[in-house]
């Protein structure tokens, strides 16, 4: 039995409609207890995978950069201190850039155990190993968390994804996840969907849905900037797989992940890292301000998952149609398949058919209404088909991010 | 540039199994959209729509390409689901494959994929 599991049978569910989660001193609600060891510095990271080694409750995370980023710091916090963290192991290597005082700073203050484990001054890797095993054994012993809050959605922050599109993502599970948002907002719940590099095409429409004008003119701005970034990078956000699936440019690629922001209005737009102000529906900008320095955006799905999840996300929402199989750190990852063809191949690593809406087998509100059933059964402990695999990427790398201001925030006073 | 994305020649079986008379097997978005999107791989013929008409696709097309729902002059728009994929960089007939050998982003052309969208 995994962790996972054992956590799903520890989960009381109290009546139909009510699980538990884990209860944060800022008042958040987790529906995870991880423990998260950081390496600070690829030097170190080997040390903090044999810490976590062999226990499905601890994951590795870390930055692998020697040179201090401003934006890998933020990142970090943020995600130290998420509502799915119970504890924080930092592993330094010793002379790395890293600010790993004011990281632990910030765990601490946000009263969860913390620890520093510095290599160059434990002994080294066999001794730092062993004493972060050690640390992890016993915070688990002394301050394990119980799931002892209700959790519904009004409490869940939920982002979206989309990764390894081809021409049904944009018919079946793109439509599905909007249809997922629409009924979640509406519930008084919290919806962030990505990312501007790939909304290129839909900007105009989704000033429409804006809540105020200054806030449409910001959307469309940041998918100009976006459309800017991408061509100093010479290569769109368009990978073979999309055009082997039926996709032909990236405005039909663009169209397709947009109905995965479901109809709604958009409340506001946020910047990874910057936590999303509850409720509503977000927009999350990925593309760096200014002139292009860090290459490409996001290097992958899992560098965009994590920044979901540092934003707030307690659960991701992650389309595929060519079948993507990863998970993440932190937050469980809800696959759901859009191609039915795809899914009979590689059925143990989805969560959701809703390919089968092109065989007739049920409509897009069906398959959103099993999607809503299966969040409030992750919320409440079932794992999902990434965590089960053991899925837990993570992928941080060099970047800019400035937080919005009022003009990106016009519901928060 | 890159044959399994651009040519016409999909690999597809030999056989396809018959079809209900009455299957969907084209969809159509939105009314007035240019494309269909196939909900399964197609063999050439006669298919049904969602729409309710029969269109002949003139070639093999794989689960979630389009077809042109409506004979498509070179340089026009094509729409999908009520918006603009880009424009044809060739003509084609009802019924015919559309992809990167005849359809273009005019977004952004910088964007196409190397090998992969030309």
């Amino acid at each position: 039995m995994t962790a996972a599991e054992s956590t799903a049978a520890a989960s009381p569910v109290l009546a139909r409609g009510t699980v538990l989660g884990y209860p944060r001193p800022d008042g958040r609600v987790g529906i995870r207890d991880v423990v998260a060891v950081v390496y600070l510095v690829e030097c170190a990271r080997l040390v903090a995978d044999a810490v976590a080694a062999g226990r499905d409750d601890v994951h590795v995370i870390g930055f692998g950069g020697c040179y201090p980023s401003a934006y890998a710091q933020r990142m970090l916090e943020m995600l130290c201190t998420h509502p799915n963290v119970g504890a924080v192991a930092l592993v330094s290597l010793g002379c790395e850039g890293f600010d790993r005082e004011q990281l632990a700073d910030v765990v601490a203050a946000s009263g969860r155990p913390v620890t520093t484990l510095v290599i160059q001054q434990a002994g080294g890797t066999r001794a730092t190993v062993a004493a972060g095993r050690a640390w992890v054994d016993d915070v688990r012993a002394r301050s394990a968390a119980a799931r002892t809050v209700p959790v519904g959605l009004a409490d869940l922050v939920v982002g979206t994804i989309c990764g390894g599109s081809d021409g049904t993502s944009g018919i079946t599970a793109n439509p599905v996840v909007g249809r997922v948002f629409d009924r979640l907002v509406e519930a008084g719940g919290t919806a962030v969907f990505e990312e501007t590099g790939e909304l290129i095409g839909c900007e105009h429409h989704m000033a429409e849905r804006a809540v105020t004008p200054e806030l449409g003119a910001e959307i469309v701005a940041r998918v100009e900037k976006a459309a800017a970034y991408y061509t100093a990078m010479g290569h769109g956000s368009f990978a073979p797989g999309n055009a082997e699936g039926g996709l032909t440019t990236l405005e039909e690629k663009s169209l397709g992940a947009y109905t995965k922001s479901g109809a709604g209005p958009i409340h506001g737009l946020v910047t990874p890292g910057q936590l999303v102000p509850s409720p509503g529906l977000y927009l999350l900008d990925v593309v760096p301000e200014g002139t292009p320095r860090w290459g490409f955006p996001n290097i992958n799905d899992n560098a965009e998952i994590a920044e979901l999840i540092a934003c707030g996300s307690h659960v991701v929402l992650f389309t595929t149609g060519r079948g993507s199989v990863v998970g993440s750190a932190i937050s469980p990852v809800v696959k759901i398949c859009a191609n039915p063809e795809t899914y009979r191949r590689m059925s143990e690593d989805m969560d959701v058919d809703a390919g089968r809406i092109l065989e007739g087998r049920g409509g897009i509100d069906d398959v959103a209404g099993e999607v809503l059933d299966l969040l409030h059964e992750v919320a409440g402990g079932r794992p999902t088909a990434s965590e089960a695999l053991g899925h837990q990427e993570f992928v941080l790398t060099y970047k800019s991010s400035e937080p919005t201001g009022p003009s990106c925030l016009p519901t928060v006073r | 540039m890159s044959a399994r994305a651009t040519g016409p020649g999909v690999a597809l079986p030999e056989q396809q199994e018959p079809l209900e008379p009455l299957d969907v097997t084209l969809i159509l978005l939105v009314d007035g959209d240019d494309v269909l999107v196939a909900a399964r791989d197609l063999y050439a013929g006669a298919h049904r729509t969602s729409a309710g008409g029969t269109v002949v696709v003139r070639e093999p097309v794989r689960l979630g390409h389009k077809v042109a729902a409506r004979d498509l002059a070179k340089g026009e728009r094509v729409v999908r689901a009520g918006m603009s994929i880009g424009s044809t960089t060739a003509p084609v007939r009802a019924g015919g494959w559309v992809h990167t050998h005849n359809l273009a982003s005019d977004y952004i052309a910088t964007f196409a994929h190397r090998g992969g969208e030309r």
